[in-house]
């Protein structure tokens, strides 16, 4: 009973007992579940990189060139220069999506609202087509498969590679999770949120707005790369798909329909689109986006503040159920 | 007392307008200076020049003998100039405190810092001292759009103190504020900046406070400082009382 009474979402027994139910999931859900998962997870860290700058009243229409910039470094390094091993390749994918957003983030610093929006959906599109036309380089449309890979110099078994996959998504995951906790509750992380209440301010206190935005969009690209890293592990291939626009768009999708308010809320968006676009292409292979139109809908009428906003319904709940308790 | 600020030939034109023409003013260390005009006589123009949000057409602006013509906001607010707004400017979704905390983080120099957390403890007691000292300690876990306009104004005031600034400016402080609260406001304000041994400078339409609080007033219209001397003196002048009070 004492520990229904401290059992609070977001509190540290809530993430134990969540970090146990990831860790413990093989053992009770079938292989196709746990490869969503896994991708669900992947793009999830992806969606963080947004989320941290929705916090600053940017949205990104280009976290898919990030992405894809992180899964081609791994396949490159993969497939030209022959570096197999995976505790290699994992930073490399961070370095690419943080050295492409460095670049970027030069110009995209200056520009706020639409045109944010839509320069970095610009830059995502050149990638997507300088990976689409440079056949010889990258592979083109049919893109570049992920050879067979080492982790500390050992190869998983073929059979295993699903569980490794997954394990390696769950402990970036729970990695990236204290990152984005301990970057929204920093200085930097609260002067992004100065940033969208009110530019004029944070100037005359002295501080840099174009700096703010110029640090988060770093840290959101290197996100985005390792994210994209990670589905280059997950899948086995990576494609030009990976920069297009509408890669971009499903992250915003995910953020808008996971929340922005909680670090955790871009994971329970992608677990819950993941699930839902998987199912809706089973049951409605034509009109699957339509379904997921239709969801977003919801989400936006019912849910304004995204899917995690539940969270202070059941705490609410679970408040009153704790306190009929003691009575 | 030294002179702490001094514009030489000021000038600020905005197409055929002259809003500021040929301001040359000092102001000494400490002094508690008013500024009253009517609209569009160029007191809020003249606190945009200083601070950096306007170029000057033409014209030189010193503060503690450094030329700081041209600088930007932040490279002002560096120096040690520090403004409030006539429109409270402040981050209406956060609350009291976490305005505060980046206030203070900021000033500290750790605004970038992605590692720290604004929580840190020496930070919420330097910030909750500074909320105590201009009467917030009961609103610290307020949101800011939740605060009438007199607390808002009084906040905007106090972001601009946790600088530690040798020159305040203030663009009307007590418009929007009661007629009860008014007096109150700029008391705890004005003691606070005085033990501080803040140089305030402050923009004002209401008589009263000018008479009560400024022990120097400059009279602006059209652009030109009309009169500067006591409080008396300017509000006695027959051109301030025809052009900014609207009497014989």
């Amino acid at each position: 009973m004492r520990f229904l009474e401290n059992f609070k979402i977001g509190s540290p027994t809530a993430m134990m007992v969540g970090i146990l139910l990831f860790i413990t999931a093989p053992l009770f859900l079938s292989n196709w579940i746990i490869f969503v998962l896994a991708m669900a997870l992947a793009k999830g860290i992806v969606v963080l990189g947004v989320v941290l700058l929705l916090r600053g009243g940017l949205i990104s229409f280009g976290h898919g060139l990030y992405c894809a910039a992180g899964a081609y470094a791994v396949a490159f390094a993969l497939n030209r220069w022959h570096i197999r091993e995976a505790l290699f390749l994992i930073p490399l994918s961070l370095l690419a999506g943080g050295g492409m957003a460095a670049l970027t983030g030069l110009l995209l610093k200056r520009y706020r609202g639409i045109f944010f929006a839509m320069l970095s959906l610009a830059f995502s599109m050149i990638l997507y087509t300088v990976l689409f036309k440079f056949y010889d380089v990258t592979g083109g449309t049919d893109g570049m498969p992920i050879p067979p890979f080492t982790i500390l110099g050992i190869h998983p078994a073929t059979e295993n590679l699903r569980l490794f996959d997954y394990y390696l998504a769950l402990i970036l995951t729970i990695g990236v999770l204290y990152l984005g906790r301990r970057f929204t509750a920093s200085s930097l992380g609260y002067l992004m949120q100065a940033v969208r209440y009110n530019e004029i301010r944070v100037e005359y206190m002295g501080t840099s707005v174009g700096r703010a935005i110029y640090l988060t969009y770093v840290f959101s690209g290197a996100l985005g790369g390792l994210g994209g890293g990670l589905v280059a592990f997950i899948v086995g291939h990576v494609a030009p798909q990976l920069a297009y626009w509408t890669a971009s768009a499903d992250f915003v999708f995910v953020a808008v329909l996971g929340g922005a308010g909680n670090v955790f809320a871009p994971f329970l968006g992608s677990i819950v689109f993941e699930f839902v676009k998987n199912y809706a292409v089973k049951f409605s292979p034509n009109t699957w986006q339509m379904t997921l139109g239709g969801i977003l809908l919801l989400i936006i009428f019912f849910l304004p503040q995204g899917v995690w906003s539940l969270n202070e319904t059941i705490k609410k709940k679970v408040m009153q159920w704790q306190l009929s308790l003691k009575q | 007392m030294a002179v702490i600020l001094k514009t030489v030939s000021l000038h600020k034109n905005f197409g055929m307008v002259k809003a500021v023409d040929n301001i040359n003013l000092s102001i000494n260390g400490e002094e508690v200076v008013g500024i009253v005009g009517t609209n569009g006589s160029g007191k809020t123009t003249l606190l945009n020049l200083i601070t950096g949000y306007l170029q000057p057409t033409s014209g030189e602006i010193r503060f503690r003998d450094n030329n700081i013509t041209g600088l930007s906001p932040r490279e002002v607010i560096g120096l040690g100039i520090a403004r409030s707004f006539q429109i409270p400017q402040l981050y209406t979704g956060l609350t009291v405190l976490e305005n505060m905390l980046i206030a203070v983080a900021t000033r500290s120099g750790k605004s970038w810092d992605p590692w720290t957390p604004l929580n840190k403890n020496s930070w919420v007691e330097e910030a909750l001292g500074i909320l105590r000292q201009f009467g917030f300690e009961s609103d610290a876990r307020q949101v800011v759009a939740n605060l009438p306009e007199g607390g808002r104004k009084l906040l905007d005031v106090a972001l601009s103190f946790v600088l530690k600034p040798k020159l305040l400016l203030m663009d009307e402080p007590t418009s929007g504020v009661s007629v009860k609260e008014k007096f109150a406001v700029m008391d705890a304000l004005l003691n606070t900046l005085k033990d501080a041994g803040v140089t305030a400078v402050f923009v004002e339409h209401d008589v009263e406070i000018v008479e009560r609080y400024a022990e120097r007033v400059l009279a602006f219209d059209n652009g030109r400082v009309i009169a500067d001397g006591t409080v008396n003196v300017v509000l006695a002048d027959k051109s301030v009382r025809q052009a900014v009070l609207g009497v014989d």
